[in-house]
């Protein structure tokens, strides 16, 4: 479950920044700033895919869990699940 | 790539122009804003230079305008700043416009001397009348109450001329008359009683309204005095005492047909003076309007012709003296516009012989030019704050269009902060048009010009605040928390699990203060959260335990990669000044170094992320024990992250330790073999000396002529060094300065970029902070009264938001990730050393009335 779980979200998030930062480029209008959109787009993907990457792989296997008091324990048991 | 990776290639261009179409000529390269001149008269005092008169009449045009300027403003006239810019004038229309300012200028001075010798002769008029009305009192007054002066009843009835004294039977009697200044009454009336003894009578009494002193122009309170005295020698002393006060004196009239004849008089004079007063205002002021509707395109048309002269100046002679050559550096690509400016000058001048330009060949280093839009202008200050780029080197500021929002928004990481942000930024942007933020203060100023960093900088900080799930330090759930509480309760597993886990209820739950969530349970955590860091967190006691962790990862990586991409644009440098041995000898080595080393460290950050987990979270090995491991070799390993690991370690050890003897020694031993193992070439030509060694450039910059065959083999480095001047000690100096600086910087500026975690850290914490005491007192107050708390504690925290975490916060994260790309990442590639290209542009002169002149 955990295995699906994980997959999901990386599928839709890798097409989504590989759409915009490998895709993205070929429909940038011939202009004279060309180069520089082309650039900001494929810097834009790599930073925020990084960035996401990094926070879903830090959460996948967590060796400890959250400590909680005793009345949020109460209050997630009712009202989240 | 753009013209933004790179700056643009320069040539030097020499310019003959002739004498009679030299200003013309230049006229349209200022409109156009092409080319920089060189001085070519730089051993020349300026007030040698040839032009030197012609400056001096710019600057004498100039200060008539700027007088010409202050009295219209004086006069609450409004100046209409015209929206085009007229061209310089030619040199006929010169003198012309010089006669015409002159002449202006006279008259006005004129005009305004006469206007206040007319106010002044008015206000005197208008304190004599205040005079009489007063005195006419008094000396009632005098008849009535005090009976002592009928020994001269006669007073009223003669007919004097002279109004000090009176001849009759020796007695003399005078009066004194006039106004003397509120404060200085009381010590003029001790002064004439200490020198005439009691032989003066003053009577005096305040005006009631405040009048102008002709002198000074204030408005303050005069007093009327009358002395009366007896004797002539007292009439001397009163006088020098009235002088010494500076009091205005005035006759004073014996009879009272002579005071209704002196009042009549006067006010037919002040009706008068009135009148011509009132034409005289009328007139200077239709002069001034008239002189405000030309006098902006004046300003700048003498700005103009300044400028042109100033340039003129930097030009020299040639042998015959009729033709100006200029050198000028202009961008390749502009090089047909120069040519078509040149002869629209020529064309516009009337000349029969045009002037023309040709290239020469150089050995100096050209500016540099990048060309920005205003969008990319404010990163390329950033990057040109630290250096501006050497000629046709790889431009870092592309880049950081991205970098530097995105490394400001892992400091800053917060959603609602982020917006708030994004939010001034819009309002900067869509009123970037609007005139009155282009010249308002200093400050605002400063964010007007960053705002489309400022932009970039909130949309960054939105996402990086989506992926740390904090806005105003409380957590979004959108997508469902994946720790499930219930799966920790006994109730939910069969009774063969129960037993191998501590489990809770319901007595356990209530009467533990904190209980921990165990992954190992099956059921209580159901996978990462698809997007950020899992709300539950948020709720978390022990939340900065896993934030920490995560973030201090996150730097790590985050910093190497960004380094890494500083070495490889190195590499980028070196292909095109067509260094390859470079890339061989030194970029290599610092990429192996660097990968070996930090990149294992980050492969082994995500092995263990992916391989260990709740399970065997017992064995999982710390990163930094084993990472210090890897170069201790302790006697007693641990047991690892994977099986293997001690030959990996080695290997990567090894082919580290190759690399740092090559990057140290290798490039200066290659170009001593080099330089001994092929001899000299390319030195024939006598004085060919390079200014800098690393440049291709100049080189290239030579004409196709001048170079020999057969020298394509020698691409490699030769042509960087004559014989006389190959020195072998500065080079390994210099490159083994490099290496160390690299190697330990490679360490130091690793660690640098924990700054990312730290400053992060402490955003969240103050935020948090902000939130626990302030709205969370606010919030728990239930009762209506609550509801009215609410309102000022709202207020409190928004006016705190926004100085503390916007403006402080921003400005601390603003400078880090400034000082991580200046340091970090710039100085694995960039050497910063250029000069920036000024063109000649009419553009640049300031277009305002107060600011002085910018001479191209």
């Amino acid at each position: 479950m955990t295995a699906h779980s994980f997959a999901l979200p990386v599928i839709i998030f890798t097409t989504f920044w590989g759409l915009i930062g490998i895709a993205g480029p070929w429909f940038v209008p011939k202009g004279p700033n060309r180069g520089v959109i082309i650039t900001m787009l494929v810097a834009t993907a790599v930073c925020c895919y990084l960035f996401w990457l990094i926070a879903i792989l830090a959460q996948m296997n967590p060796l400890f869990g959250p400590q909680l008091k005793n009345e949020t324990i109460w209050y997630v048991r009712f009202l989240w699940e | 790539m753009g013209s933004l990776f790179r700056s643009e290639p320069m040539c030097l261009a020499q310019l003959f122009l002739q004498s009679g179409t030299a200003y013309e000529c230049l006229s349209a390269l200022g409109e156009k804003g092409l080319v920089q001149f060189r001085d070519l008269n730089q051993n020349v005092s300026s007030f040698q230079r040839k032009f030197v008169g012609e400056v001096k009449r710019c600057e004498e045009l100039e200060r008539i305008l700027v007088y010409l300027v202050q009295e219209i403003t004086r006069a609450n006239i409004p100046l209409p700043e015209g929206e085009a810019s007229p061209p310089a004038p030619p040199p006929k229309q010169v003198l012309e416009m010089q006669e015409q300012l002159q002449k202006l200028e006279v008259e006005l001075r004129e005009v305004t001397k006469n206007k206040e010798k007319l106010r002044k002769n008015l206000l005197e008029l208008i304190e004599y009348t205040h005079m009489l009305r007063v005195t006419r009192t008094f000396v009632k007054r005098n008849v009535e109450f005090e009976p002592t002066y009928e020994e001269f009843p006669s007073l009223e009835n003669d007919s004097l001329l002279d109004y000090s004294s009176m001849q009759r039977l020796g007695a003399k009697l005078g009066f004194v008359s006039g106004l003397i200044h509120q404060g200085k009454v009381d010590a003029f009336e001790k002064m004439l009683w200490r020198v005439c003894k009691g032989y003066t009578i003053v009577t005096y009494a305040e005006l009631d309204e405040s009048l102008e002193d002709p002198e000074t122009g204030e408005v303050i309170k005069w007093y009327v005095f009358l002395i009366s005295f007896w004797g002539e020698q007292i009439g001397h002393k009163v006088k020098k005492i009235c002088d010494c006060y500076h009091c205005h004196i005035y006759p004073y009239p014996n009879t009272a047909e002579e005071r209704k004849e002196i009042q009549e008089g006067l006010n037919t004079r002040i009706q008068d003076l009135y009148t011509v007063l009132h034409k005289t205002e009328d007139y200077l002021r239709q002069v001034l309007c008239k002189a405000a509707e030309s006098v902006y395109s004046r300003v700048v048309q003498v700005k103009k012709m300044k400028a042109i002269y100033h340039t003129l100046n930097m030009c020299s002679f040639d042998v015959t003296n009729k033709c100006l050559i200029a050198e000028v550096w202009c961008p390749e690509a502009e090089l047909r516009d120069l040519r078509r400016a040149l002869e629209q000058g020529s064309r516009e001048s009337g000349a029969t012989i045009p002037s023309f330009m040709n290239t020469i060949p150089t050995k100096e280093t050209p500016p540099t030019l990048i060309r920005t839009n205003r969008f990319t202008e404010g990163f390329q200050n950033i990057v040109d704050a630290y250096g501006v780029g050497s000629y046709r080197e790889v431009n870092p500021a592309l880049f950081t269009i991205i970098t530097f929002p995105f490394l400001f928004a892992v400091m800053f990481g917060d959603l609602g902060h982020g917006f708030v942000m994004f939010l001034f930024a819009l309002l900067l942007v869509v009123n970037e048009n609007r005139p009155g933020l282009n010249q308002s203060q200093e400050i605002l100023r400063m964010f007007f010009n960053g705002r489309y960093i400022l932009l970039l900088m909130g949309l960054f900080s939105v996402y990086t605040g989506l992926v740390y799930n904090d806005c105003f330090s409380k957590s979004v759930n959108i997508f469902g928390s994946r720790w499930n509480v219930s799966a920790m309760y006994s109730s939910s597993h069969t009774a063969q699990e129960r037993d191998k886990m501590a489990l809770w209820n319901d007595s356990v739950v209530r009467h533990s203060r904190v209980l921990q969530l165990d992954p190992a349970v099956p059921g209580v955590f159901r996978g990462p959260y698809p997007f950020g860091i899992d709300p539950i967190w948020n709720l978390a006691t022990n939340r900065l335990t896993f934030l920490n962790s995560f973030k201090m990862k996150m730097s790590v990586i985050l910093g190497i990669i960004h380094m890494t991409f500083g070495v490889t644009l190195g590499i980028f440098n070196h292909l095109h000044f067509r260094k390859k041995f470079n890339i061989l000898l030194v970029s290599i080595p610092e990429l192996l170094f660097m990968l070996c080393i930090f990149g294992y460290l980050i492969f082994m950050i995500v092995y263990k992320w992916l391989v260990f987990s709740a399970e065997t979270s017992r064995e999982a090995p710390s990163i930094l024990i084993e990472f210090i491991n890897m170069f201790i070799f302790p006697a007693s390993g641990t047991s690892g992250l994977y099986p293997g690991q001690e030959h990996v370690q080695k290997v990567l050890l090894v082919v580290t330790a190759l690399s740092v003897p090559v990057l140290f020694l290798g490039k200066p031993l290659f170009l001593l073999w080099l330089h001994n193992g092929r001899s000299c070439f390319g030195v024939s030509r006598s004085g060919y000396t390079l200014v800098r060694k690393d440049s291709e450039e100049e080189v290239s910059l030579l004409g196709n002529q001048d170079i020999e065959e057969g020298n394509s083999q020698m691409e490699d480095g030769c042509r960087e060094m004559t014989c006389e001047e190959f020195n072998f000690g500065e080079i390994l100096m210099t490159q083994v300065i490099h290496s160390i600086e690299y190697c330990l910087g490679c360490i130091s500026n690793t660690a640098s970029y924990l700054r990312l975690w730290a400053l992060s850290l402490a955003h969240a914490q103050l935020s948090d902070v902000l939130w626990a005491m302030l709205m969370r007192v606010g919030l728990r107050v239930d009762t209506t009264f609550g509801v009215l708390l609410l309102l000022p504690v709202i207020a409190l925290f928004a006016v705190l938001t926004i100085f503390i975490l916007l403006i402080m916060e921003g400005l601390s994260a603003f400078l880090h990730a400034i000082r991580l790309h200046w340091v970090e990442f710039q100085n694995k590639f960039y050497v910063g050393a250029g000069t920036k290209f000024v063109p000649f542009s009419f553009s640049l002169l300031s277009s305002k009335f107060s600011d002085g002149d910018n001479v191209a």
